[in-house]
């Protein structure tokens, strides 16, 4: 049985989630069992093959979703109900899904993953607090599935926008301290720009607290061979995406400062 | 029964263990590299290392078959002075590495060896054979001139061992060896991927965005083991085997065809990290199953048949 190879599906739907952000649906029988925080290579035939999370599960239908950046990111973004795009995977450890309290932290396309972990903790955790960062209100989604999502068990959720047109002014990780401070927290998830990951983990460290943060490189091969995804020791694609406090601990010299560009050349992280 | 010695030289070269990583897997990071020394390789080998910046193709940049992989990366590295700036910060006295060459012609050898040579590193591999990027690699590997000359650059930059890995991908490869032992190559490394292709059914494209890449594992390793025999047959430089090493019979395989010292690459992709150990556990049971002390002594005795 050969794994590593594109499975060609056809774009079912797509959902508009913002001007610049669109998910589309298709089936597949492997990435149905996938688990939170794992990803998929993403074959744009003629374009580009690139790593995505997984956004949506509902039975055999999957969802990815996109923010057009790129070449790639733009020829996704613009596929038409049944066009074909390529599937490997799903890819890469997955986020361990705790009990108790928790405190999850995201933005952007990064909430994708955050979403599917927020079905599971929905239904098991004792009580979730969601920050939901942004430039501005126009960049927000998943706002109404994350409010869906919350309803079912004791939450909180804040918005926060650096041009305060949405929730409260200023960067999610602002408020992060406040509520820390206020009252016990078992467990951080994130994900979204390494730089907001960064701070995440510095507080967390502060108070102790465990963290599991979901990294991006760039990635060629996706199953830990070519050497592309680098992070210290440590391959994105296989030994990641989610990284704990121990593994940020031991690539700290690196996270949220340097990545390796296309030809391994180590460049700041903007 | 006394333990096994699964320790092996080539060209001067020590290592504990006769295993090498294979070059193009898992980069150019000394990180990177150093963990695979720690889960038991006796020697590590860089992608290789070029005179300029490539960024390499388009993704996919690899793709799955029956058999093995197909991989097409385009040489993709961050050119040789970037390369030196991260080993000389990096502690690299206690690790066995090898660097991987590419280069278009004779004087960027020269230049890259007398940028490097300073470092503790401990051989190069003259990469001649990869077999999917234009005026490099394979076109220089098959112009006995050109394999000469590059040779010969190196050599006047460097006492450090060298050696030549061929490619497969030629209609006699024990030619090419012989012209690579009289330019003075210190070992061989025998053989490398084997061009080929794969083409998607549905949307009627070539799967890899270059069209065409290089197939490793399980499936070119008769091919590998028969380059083996034939070359080591004809040469008096040690030959390192390379093609489609997944398990501890494969490695014996290919000492028995006459290799000192083996690549592993592709078997990661099966077997993760741990295939050093799997592999060198296999070995040192095999020797003491046939009552061998030494790796070396299996060396080659295919030939007596």
């Amino acid at each position: 049985m050969v794994f590593n190879r594109p499975r060609i599906v056809r774009v079912l739907d797509f959902i508009n989630e913002s001007s610049t952000v669109r998910s589309l649906t298709f089936k597949d029988d492997l990435c149905s069992k996938a688990k939170p925080g794992q990803f998929m290579m993403v074959w744009i035939p003629g374009v580009d093959e690139i790593p995505m999370s997984i956004s949506m599960m509902r039975d055999d239908l999957i969802g990815l979703t996109v923010r057009k950046v790129g070449e790639a990111s733009n020829a996704l973004f613009n596929m038409k109900v049944s066009s074909m795009i390529g599937i490997r995977g799903p890819y890469g450890n997955s986020f361990t899904p705790i009990i108790g309290k928790v405190m999850i932290i995201g933005a952007g396309t990064g909430l994708a993953p955050l979403m599917l972990l927020s079905e599971i903790l929905a239904n098991q955790s004792a009580s979730i607090d969601m920050i939901i960062g942004g430039k501005t209100i126009d960049e927000f989604i998943f706002v109404n599935r994350a409010k869906e999502l919350l309803s079912r068990t004791r939450s909180n959720m804040i918005i926060t926008t650096e041009d305060g047109s949405y929730g409260i002014k200023g960067l999610a990780t602002d408020v992060i301290l406040p509520i820390l401070k206020e009252k016990s927290i078992d467990m951080i998830y994130t994900c979204g720009p390494e730089l907001m990951m960064k701070k995440v983990f510095e507080i967390a460290q502060e108070f102790n607290l465990p963290v599991q943060a979901s990294l991006e490189r760039v990635m060629k091969c996706g199953i830990g061979i070519c050497g592309s995804c680098f992070i210290g020791k440590y391959r994105v694609c296989k030994d990641g995406p989610i990284f704990d406090s121990s593994k940020l601990k031991e690539v700290k010299d690196e996270f949220g400062l340097f990545k390796m560009d296309h030809s391994g050349k180590r460049v700041r992280l903007q | 029964m006394k333990e096994p010695d699964l320790s092996t030289e080539i060209a001067g070269f020590k290592m504990n263990n006769p295993l090498m990583l294979a070059s193009g897997i898992l980069g150019t990071s000394i990180a990177s590299l150093r963990r695979v020394f720690e889960a038991g390789a006796g020697a590590v080998i860089t992608k290789s290392i070029g005179y300029e910046p490539r960024i390499g193709y388009e993704n996919p940049t690899l793709v799955e078959v029956h058999g093995g992989y197909l991989n097409a990366i385009g040489l993709s590295n961050p050119g040789v002075k970037e390369f030196y700036n991260e080993l000389s910060k990096s502690k690299i006295e206690d690790l066995p590495l090898v660097v991987s060459l590419f280069g278009a012609k004779p004087s960027e050898f020269k230049e890259m060896v007398s940028i490097l040579e300073e470092l503790k590193i401990k051989a190069y591999e003259l990469n001649l054979s990869c077999p999917h990027v234009k005026g490099f690699g394979i076109e220089v590997g098959q112009d006995h001139k050109a394999i000469r000359e590059v040779i010969k650059a190196i050599k006047e930059e460097t006492k450090k061992p060298l050696f030549v890995k061929l490619s497969p991908n030629v209609t006699d490869i024990v030619k090419m060896a012989r012209v690579a032992e009289n330019s003075d190559a210190d070992a061989l490394t025998i053989a490398n991927t084997i061009r080929a292709m794969s083409i998607d059914i549905e949307t009627f494209r070539p799967i890899l965005a270059n069209k065409i890449g290089g197939l490793s594992g399980p499936a070119i390793k008769p091919i590998a083991v028969r380059c083996v025999y034939e070359v080591s047959k004809e040469v008096r430089i040690p030959v390192i085997g390379c093609g489609g090493i997944v398990n501890w019979q494969d490695a014996i395989e290919f000492f028995l065809a006459g290799a000192k010292a083996i690549q592993i690459g592709t078997a990661i992709a099966y077997e993760g990290l741990d295939v050093f150990e799997k592999i060198k556990k296999g070995i040192r049971d095999y020797l003491i199953m046939k009552e061998k002390e030494s790796v070396r002594e299996i060396v080659g005795l295919s030939h007596g048949f």
